[in-house]
């Protein structure tokens, strides 16, 4: 049973997520796309956000593989990265399923949690 | 104009390892010793800036501190800016002092990080915040992960090398050598920095700073009120504070800082250039952060940090004496390391650094860094006159 979190403000996302979709806020005025969300467009002000699907694909922004660990319950080694969308916004995630460099493309897939929504991860695009 | 403002007095606390003082009786003997050289006593502070000791009490730091000192201040500061507050105290106490709200401003911080074997962590966010949503779910080591996050595309970027990164803990050591206050003195070679054990790629343990107990205090005054001082004052000449993202996946660029900013403004209030400065303390909680500081204040160019680490400029003899003292590195980082930087900058411009003092020095350089990943940057230019 997930439990629905407390954060009205990113509702639509996390219901998303439930049903494997991941969506940023695409603006209705200019098309600009933004993650996390806002109220309005943080590019051009209008009001008309809303939550959108999108493609799934990325490229590495940045990426760290953690060695050691001071958090409960997490094993070590694992990778922490920056994947930047094809739509733009830029999301802290983990690459699962293989390993990915700085610029390599990654595709998002989903990690199930224990009582809460399942959560974007990423994975190597096949045939890099 | 604005008026000419001084560090009339400069303390650190015990450092290392404290096992007989508490964090609020360190801050009162660095406080009373730094008023003492600026000809004052604890009765002449009237203003107090203080964040970041987490053991005296979350909430309402000046006065938690102000109580324990017998101070009531009529102006004060406690913001959270991380490790750069010091610095960005430095402006704030500039600019109540030039106001005329205030007369002898009073910069205080201890920590017994080490001591309380528990390093303290910000407030854990909770699972509803940006931060547990979309950040912690992930494991970032915070903030040690930011920042190799952060290293790795400069590497990317600039082709900048881990053993580039691992001469910035060596250049920090030997000055650590000359300071008989440093908590590490050894030797310490490149080989030693990328043979240590790997925490977050491409830092290693050796790429981290120290965790060590520490923290001082610094009297801000005017020229009036300084005219009593025992020791020659240190003129505040130029002041920046900029302030840029918290989650690093917002970061536009990851290899550009605040301190591009910062760095600018008070370089052009102190009407001086990057060439001019004699002695650079930067905020060294990693390796990797020198180059980014060293780049963003204009000391070389952007992509440069790690070639300028390379040819040895911030080594003792080179172009630009950096972390003079040893740094967070290998001298002592007590958790927030800001108010360090200016009294090590302090303790040079008044020739009073023993084996490590920089010849010649009149005009230094300090540069807080606060926040998880480069969310603030604070530069103070400071001269002797």
């Amino acid at each position: 049973m997930e439990r629905t979190l407390c954060d009205p403000t990113h509702e639509a996302f996390w219901k998303a997520a439930s049903s494997g979709v991941l969506v940023v806020q695409r603006c209705g005025s200019c098309g600009h796309h933004q993650f996390y969300g806002r109220p309005f467009c943080l590019r051009c002000d209008s009001d008309s956000v809303a939550w959108t699907p999108v493609g799934g694909g990325g490229t590495v922004y940045s990426v760290t593989r953690v060695r050691r660990s001071w958090i409960p319950d997490v094993e070590v080694p694992y990778t922490v990265a920056i994947v930047e969308l094809d739509e733009g916004p830029r999301l802290i995630t983990n690459i699962v399923n293989g390993e990915a460099n700085i610029g390599d493309r990654v595709r998002v897939t989903w990690r199930q949690r224990q009582g809460l929504p399942p959560v974007p991860v990423f994975e190597p695009c096949a045939g890099r | 104009m604005p008026i000419p403002i001084y560090i009339a007095g400069a303390a650190e606390t015990p450092l290392g390892k404290v096992t007989d003082q508490t964090e609020l009786s360190m801050a009162a003997w660095a406080a009373r010793a730094a008023l003492a050289e600026a000809g004052m006593t604890l009765r002449d502070v009237d203003s107090l800036f203080t964040n970041y000791m987490p053991y005296v009490g979350a909430d309402n730091g000046a006065s938690r501190v102000g109580e324990y000192l017998g101070v009531h201040p009529r102006y004060a500061d406690c913001s959270d800016l991380g490790g750069a507050a010091f610095e960005c105290f430095i402006h704030h106490a500039m600019l109540a002092l030039t106001a005329g709200r205030c007369e002898c401003a009073l910069i205080v911080y201890a920590s017994r990080q080490r001591s309380r074997r528990s390093r303290p962590r910000h407030p854990e966010a909770d699972e509803y915040s940006l931060t547990g949503q979309f950040d912690r779910p992930y494991g970032l080591l915070t903030p040690i992960s930011q920042y190799a996050l952060m290293a790795a595309r400069h590497m990317y970027q600039y082709g900048t090398t881990s053993e580039q990164l691992a001469r910035v803990a060596v250049s920090a050591r030997k000055w650590a050598a000359l300071n008989p206050k440093a908590w590490s003195r050894q030797p310490l070679t490149v080989d030693d920095v990328l043979t240590s054990p790997l925490i977050s790629d491409p830092l290693h343990q050796l790429d981290c700073c120290l965790v060590t107990d520490g923290g001082g205090a610094i009297v801000v005054t005017t020229a009036s009120r300084a005219r009593d001082a025992s020791k020659k004052p240190v003129r505040i000449l130029g002041l920046g504070e900029a302030h840029a993202e918290y989650h690093v996946a917002q970061i536009a660029d990851l290899t550009v800082t605040p301190g591009v900013d910062s760095a600018r403004q008070a370089f052009a209030m102190a009407g001086v250039t990057a060439s001019d400065v004699d002695l650079f303390e930067p905020y060294d909680n990693f390796t990797s952060a020198v180059i980014s500081q060293l780049e963003d204040c204009g000391f070389c160019s952007k992509g440069e940090g790690g070639s300028f680490i390379q040819d040895g400029h911030t080594e003792p003899g080179g172009s630009l004496p950096t972390s003079t003292m040893g740094g967070g590195l290998s001298y002592c980082h007590p958790g927030a390391l800001g108010l360090l930087l200016l009294i090590e900058a302090v303790c040079q411009l008044r020739g009073e650094a023993g084996a490590r003092q920089v010849p010649g020095a009149n005009l230094a350089v300090a540069h807080g860094v606060g926040g998880p990943a480069f969310s603030t940057c604070a530069t103070v230019v400071l001269g002797r006159e």
